[in-house]
């Protein structure tokens, strides 16, 4: 068996951190035209101008010049982590300052992808509460109808949020934590604790809107991913429907 | 009109707490979404909703050119919370209430008008990336 030559180790190793660096990036919710050029980036700054790398939401394919197979990772879980994702944006910064090796770099990286989320689910559904409170008052709600919103908010956002631990349906989270926010805001104006049923179902809905994906669908068709662009924008778009379709069931009941 | 800048402060805010960003750049997410939603608050009694939601959106995503600029982020950070007040969360509520009620006619009405504004956010973030680009070009 022939020992691998230190040269060819070093691409390896160059080559663990790109993929590592694209895959943290990817799984977090990054735009896949940012993890291209971060993946490409990195490559360069190591040494290796001639990299490729292709990225769609779910699969990562990249390839250097050398006589080196080319790498293929399936993304299956995506969420979204901006710190993360700033994280990322940080270390191949810094491998392109020549601040850092890629064999440094990929240690670094290790951490961040075992990192804890930057908010605990908590303080996430808690700022989905108030968030949803606010936007009754911003759809010029009364203030009357705050504090039903906050409530509806709450349970919709922990819904979602528990359910898609437990379900590995895709958009069945949205749909039920949608049926819930209906349920709770019919509740309240059937028992005049809510005065505007429209509104309150609005504002708590909001935080289950899709809009990082909308953002990202937007700009990855702005940079020409056509691929990426357009599954994005059907995932937002089925997402939407969902939550469409948990608030309809309320309502045709009403 | 204080109320309105508060509760989309606190909005923004939050959304920047769902999303996970970074703690040290929360403050600047809400103050893209308070800017963006003033924007839109002062203009959409004045000028064509859809009008007023691309000027809005323009604005949001040339403050978060500048954030990503001073504080080396990406610039989804700050403009997905500065963009999410001006989703049309309305329109597409009344929208698809009227399409349960078996109102189809108000219920596409309101579904395209829906469109167009998710449309014209779309617009204002490419405007804005352009303006930006064009500016880098032009100092360089």
């Amino acid at each position: 068996m022939e020992q691998p030559s230190t040269f060819s180790r070093a691409i390896n190793e160059i080559m663990d951190t790109c993929m590592l660096a694209g895959q943290i990036m990817l799984q977090s919710g990054a735009e896949t035209y940012r993890v291209e050029d971060t993946m490409t980036r990195i490559a360069v700054a190591s040494g290796m101008p001639g990299a490729h790398s292709y990225v769609t939401p779910t699969a990562i394919m990249f390839s250097t010049t050398g006589a080196e197979s080319a790498r293929l990772v399936r993304i299956d879980e995506r969420t979204t982590d901006l710190h993360k994702i700033a994280q990322v944006n940080d270390i191949s910064r810094r491998i392109s300052s020549g601040e850092l090796t890629a064999t440094e770099a990929y240690t670094l990286l290790k951490v961040i992808e075992a990192g804890p989320q930057e908010y605990t689910p908590w303080m996430k559904m808690i700022a989905a509460a108030l968030a949803s409170g606010c936007f009754t008052i911003m759809f010029q709600g009364s203030w009357y109808d705050f504090l039903p919103s906050v409530i509806a908010g709450f349970f919709g956002y922990t819904t979602m949020l528990y359910l898609h631990k437990w379900v590995q349906v895709k958009f069945f989270a949205e749909l039920s934590a949608a049926f819930c926010i209906g349920l709770l805001a019919s509740i309240f104006t059937e028992f005049h604790i809510g005065r505007e049923l429209d509104k309150i179902i609005i504002g708590s809905v909001m935080p289950l809107v899709p809009g990082l994906l909308i953002t990202n669908a937007i700009r990855d068709l702005m940079a020409g991913h056509l691929v990426s662009g357009i599954s994005k924008g059907a995932d937002a778009l089925l997402t939407a429907f969902a939550i469409g379709a948990g608030v309809a069931i309320i309502l045709t009941f009403m | 009109m204080l109320a309105q800048l508060i509760t989309s402060f606190i909005a923004s805010v939050g959304f920047g707490i769902i999303f996970n960003a970074p703690r040290r750049s929360l403050l600047q997410c809400g103050i893209a979404g308070m800017l963006g939603w003033m924007v839109y608050v002062l203009l959409y009694t004045h000028i064509d909703p859809i009008a007023a939601t691309l000027i809005a959106t323009f604005i949001v995503g040339g403050i978060s050119q500048i954030f990503a600029r001073i504080y080396k982020t990406p610039i989804i950070i700050f403009s997905v919370a500065g963009v999410i007040p001006l989703v049309p969360g309305g329109l597409a509520y009344n929208s698809m209430r009227n399409f349960v009620e078996n109102d189809y006619a108000a219920a596409t009405a309101l579904a395209a008008q829906a469109a167009m504004l998710s449309g014209s956010i779309a617009l204002g973030l490419v405007l804005s990336e352009v303006f930006n680009q064009m500016i880098r070009r032009a100092a360089r």
